[in-house]
């Protein structure tokens, strides 16, 4: 098992691979609270990330309202536990399924339909803004008032309800992260990975070569929708608090989109890498704002969207491509 | 309720339709000739609003007469954009091109919140109360200007394009891009004259659209999506669908904001915008790619 | 020998311009069928019915027994019918041998297994050298042999070939024919091919159909279709048969 996960991959890359894994698994142990936070967003963020690539990177097909998984998974579970008091595992078991059904939903009227290209982007952007307005108006979660989850100071950390310290978030988003990636370089380097990239290439030519593409491409969109809603539950979970005008916003689903983009989209490695630039351009522009007593509203993001601007100039294929070339190493279907 | 004031309401839908139309067409433009899709649109038409509001409150110009200023300045800011930022990309894949606009559309939204801080901001104009009676027509004075000053920018960008040596090159240029280079026209030149009209288009529509609504920063991101779902109803780069697809959005919004609820008046919009994409993904005035 | 596949009387209109009309042959099981014809005769129409890009306005296509015409590309050359793009369309960022694993994962479910027949193609069609490039770093007669290879890789009984041939210089058309031959030999291959370059066609093909205006005006042997004023008249008469 050990020996197929490994297969092909460099010494020099395990080593490496190796060193970063133990540095995220003791980092809690020396990170103080607000280091902790920074880190579970950015995990959080390679964690969606990679979902949203399996669609983008490997299929090729542009999803901007990936905010709708992260708020269908958000929402069931928490109406779930808020309503009956059913657990976030238990309540995956919903949540995962539904989301995995809306992107099914989207997948289907768009294939069967051809909408394609930039038409199927913004149809992905018109169904999570649909799903913003209507949950907005859907009292059962109570609306455009929120949704909260009852907090109170937990003794001890509960896993299976996941309330609890900041640490516990830290380690189940860290496993997701783990567990994706795995799950990304089985994918890519199965028969369906081969599928998609063919599709992503040429889609006609992958037809002529006797690949489904509509079965390979709704498969694409109902992995990347399960995948995102599972980040969707512990999102609920750990800020307790749901607004449809924060979860389902379309600036949620640029935020998801912005890390693999940057990083590299298609790579493996792209969507973590770009959550740590940006997570933590993010942050370190926060502290440096702090430190010169700069208190603009607005300052930090001016900096962050020039910072996005030459990135994207400088470095088109994103930052993993070039990085893994000056480090030695190389990634297939880069 | 009586028939009249589903009427009123109509009349005030399509006028502010216009508007919203004539802010679509510059999206539809530039997406028609430069095949980019620009991200901020919106923002860029927030832009235009706040230089409105600053001229009105030191000089007390009215919206209408500063069109023309406004518009030349956001064209000028267009051609800069198209030609320093984005021709390098307009060969690259759409998430490139979607990231760089993005990050333009978050510098523009920030800016504009530095300068302007987060509250909303309008104008009073002397005829801010004003309304014409028309039978039983009750049209407010700023929509009936609005919906005006967006027909006559919207037809002399036809007449432009129609009728001039440098509308019919961008025209050619649109159809035959290989074409075009081979006649040995700008392209690249061409191209940032697109840009500058479309943003000149969003400019004109941010200075009318004053007349009746606000401006906050945050309403950028929000403008563009309704610019999306305009130019898609109507047919993406199609110049007469752009007006019609923004007369459709703004009388299905005025309608629902009236029978349901003004929060959800978006949800049949977007409904619309799916439909058109499922039944007619060309748009109402788009042709059927071969 | 019995027919792999039988076109029987198809008919394409193009907004009431006649692209093929009533169109009827035959391909035998192991064969090599060349479809010749002037720019415009509806070659690549009639190839394009096959291939599932289209379906036929009426008439049928039989293929192994079964009907095709009307379904899908993608089924269709799960029947077993691989086909090459007159422009050649490789994954454009895949190595040469990913563009090949691609077809030969259509019946295989391990990439292991498929990375076997890859490899045994690549070899048979010279590229085994080049498996690690990117197909966007290929010249164009390399580009033009994955495309093949890629088809290959399908486990197609029926090859589909447009144009392989055009653009090629003579020593690669000579190259490209022998492994076809060699191909058509070993493993019993059946191939349609059309094709413009007559010094192919005349080397590889066992049978030829002239197409004209949609419409077939001469069909037999290579030597005496090409002695058939018919074609001499409306084709062959410009062009150098090499």
């Amino acid at each position: 098992m050990i020996a197929r996960l490994t297969d092909g991959v460099s010494r020099r890359a395990l080593v490496l691979l190796g060193l970063a894994l133990a540095a995220a698994l003791v980092a809690p142990l020396f990170a103080g609270d607000y280091l902790l936070t920074v880190l579970i967003l950015i995990f959080y963020f390679a964690y969606v990330g990679q979902a949203w690539n399996i669609m983008m990177g490997f299929a090729g097909q542009l999803s901007l309202g990936h905010a709708l998984y992260v708020g269908l998974g958000a929402y069931t579970a928490a109406a779930l536990y808020v309503h009956f008091g059913v657990g976030p595992w238990i309540g995956l078991l919903v949540a995962v399924p539904l989301a995995a059904l809306a992107g099914a939903f989207i997948g289907f009227l768009a294939f069967r339909f051809r909408v394609g290209g930039v038409y199927f982007a913004i149809l992905t952007i018109a169904v999570a803004e649909f799903a913003r307005v209507g949950f907005d108006h859907l009292s059962w979660t109570a609306g455009s008032s929120g949704l909260f989850l009852p907090v109170k100071q937990y003794a001890h950390n509960d896993l299976w309800l996941l309330r609890g310290s900041p640490a516990m978030f830290y380690y189940v988003l860290l496993t997701a992260t783990v567990l994706a990636f795995i799950g990304c370089r089985a994918l890519l380097k199965s028969r369906i990975g081969y599928f998609w990239l063919a599709i992503r290439e040429d889609e006609q030519a992958a037809r002529a070569a006797g690949i489904d593409t509509f079965r390979y491409k709704m498969a694409a969109v109902v992995i990347s929708a399960a995948m995102t809603s599972f980040a969707g539950v512990i999102y609920a979970f750990y800020y307790n608090n749901l607004f449809p005008e924060q979860v389902f916003h379309i600036s949620r689903s640029i935020e998801i989109i912005l890390g693999p983009i940057v990083g590299g989209v298609g790579t493996l490695f792209g969507p973590i890498l770009g959550a740590f630039i940006l997570t933590g351009l993010a942050e370190t522009l926060t502290g440096a704002m702090a430190m010169l007593g700069i208190d603009l509203p607005g300052a930090k993001q001016v900096f962050y969207g020039i910072c996005l601007l030459l990135v994207i100039m400088a470095l088109p294929d994103g930052v993993w491509p070039w990085l893994a070339r000056r480090i030695g190493l190389k990634e297939r279907g880069e | 309720m009586p028939l009249d004031i589903y009427l009123n309401v109509a009349v005030a839908g399509v006028l502010t339709g216009l508007v919203y139309g004539l802010m679509a067409l510059g999206l539809s433009v530039i997406f028609g000739v430069v095949r980019v899709v620009n991200f901020a649109h919106g923002e860029m038409m927030t832009i235009a609003m706040y230089i409105a509001v600053t001229l009105f409150s030191a000089f007390h110009l009215d919206p209408l007469v500063m069109m023309v200023p406004i518009a030349a300045v956001l064209f000028a800011f267009g051609y800069v954009l198209q030609k320093g930022f984005i021709n390098p990309f307009i060969t690259r894949p759409e998430h490139s091109q979607f990231l760089l606009l993005v990050a333009v559309a978050i510098v523009i939204v920030n800016v504009l919140l530095i300068v302007y801080g987060p509250d909303a901001q309008n104008v009073q104009t002397s005829y801010a109360y004003d309304s014409f009676q028309i039978g039983p027509l009750i049209v407010d004075a700023t929509k009936a200007y609005a919906g005006l000053a967006a027909i006559v920018v919207a037809a002399a960008l036809f007449a432009f394009f129609q009728y001039s040596t440098v509308g019919t090159a961008i025209r050619a240029c649109a159809d035959n891009y290989t074409g075009a280079l081979v006649v040995g026209l700008d392209v690249k030149h061409l191209y940032a004259l697109t840009f500058g009209l479309g943003a000149a288009c969003v400019g004109a529509a941010g200075t009318i659209l004053l007349l009746i609504f606000d401006v906050t920063p945050a309403a950028g991101p929000a403008y563009t999506l309704l610019a999306f779902v305009i130019v898609i109803t109507g047919g993406l780069g199609s110049m007469p669908g752009a007006l019609i697809g923004g007369v459709m959005i703004g009388l299905t919004e005025a309608m629902a904001g009236l029978l349901f609820t003004p929060s959800a008046k978006s949800m049949f919009s977007f409904g619309i915008l799916v439909l058109v994409l499922l039944f007619r993904p060309q748009g109402i005035m788009g042709k059927r790619a071969a | 020998m019995s027919a792999l596949i039988t076109v029987d009387n198809i008919s394409k209109r193009f907004r009431g311009l006649v692209a093929v009309d009533r169109l009827s042959f035959e391909v035998a099981q192991g064969s090599m069928f060349a479809v010749i014809g002037p720019n415009g005769a509806g070659k690549t129409t009639v190839f394009n019915m096959i291939a599932g890009v289209f379906a036929p306005d009426n008439g049928s296509i039989t293929f192994a027994g079964e009907r095709i015409d009307g379904l899908p590309l993608d089924r269709v050359c799960r029947r077993g019918v691989g086909r090459t793009f007159q422009i050649v369309r490789p994954f454009p960022a895949l190595t040469v041998e990913d563009n090949v694993i691609v077809g030969a994962l259509l019946h295989r479910s391990h990439v292991k297994d498929a990375q076997a027949h890859t490899r045994e193609i690549l070899r048979r069609l010279d590229l085994y050298d080049k498996r690690g490039q990117r197909a966007s770093a290929l010249t164009l007669p390399d580009r033009k042999r994955l495309e093949v290879a890629r088809a290959l890789a399908t486990d197609p009984r029926l090859l589909l070939l447009d144009e392989v041939m055009a653009g090629l210089r003579p020593t690669e058309t000579d190259r490209m024919v022998a492994i076809l031959k060699e191909l058509n030999r070993e493993t019993g291959l059946t191939i349609l091919l059309i094709e413009h370059v007559m010094r192919a066609v005349m080397a590889l093909a066992s049978r030829i159909l002239v197409l004209h205006h949609g419409a077939a005006i001469a069909e037999g042997e290579p030597s005496a279709v090409v002695r058939d004023p018919a074609v001499i008249h409306s084709y062959l008469g410009a062009e150098d048969i090499a």
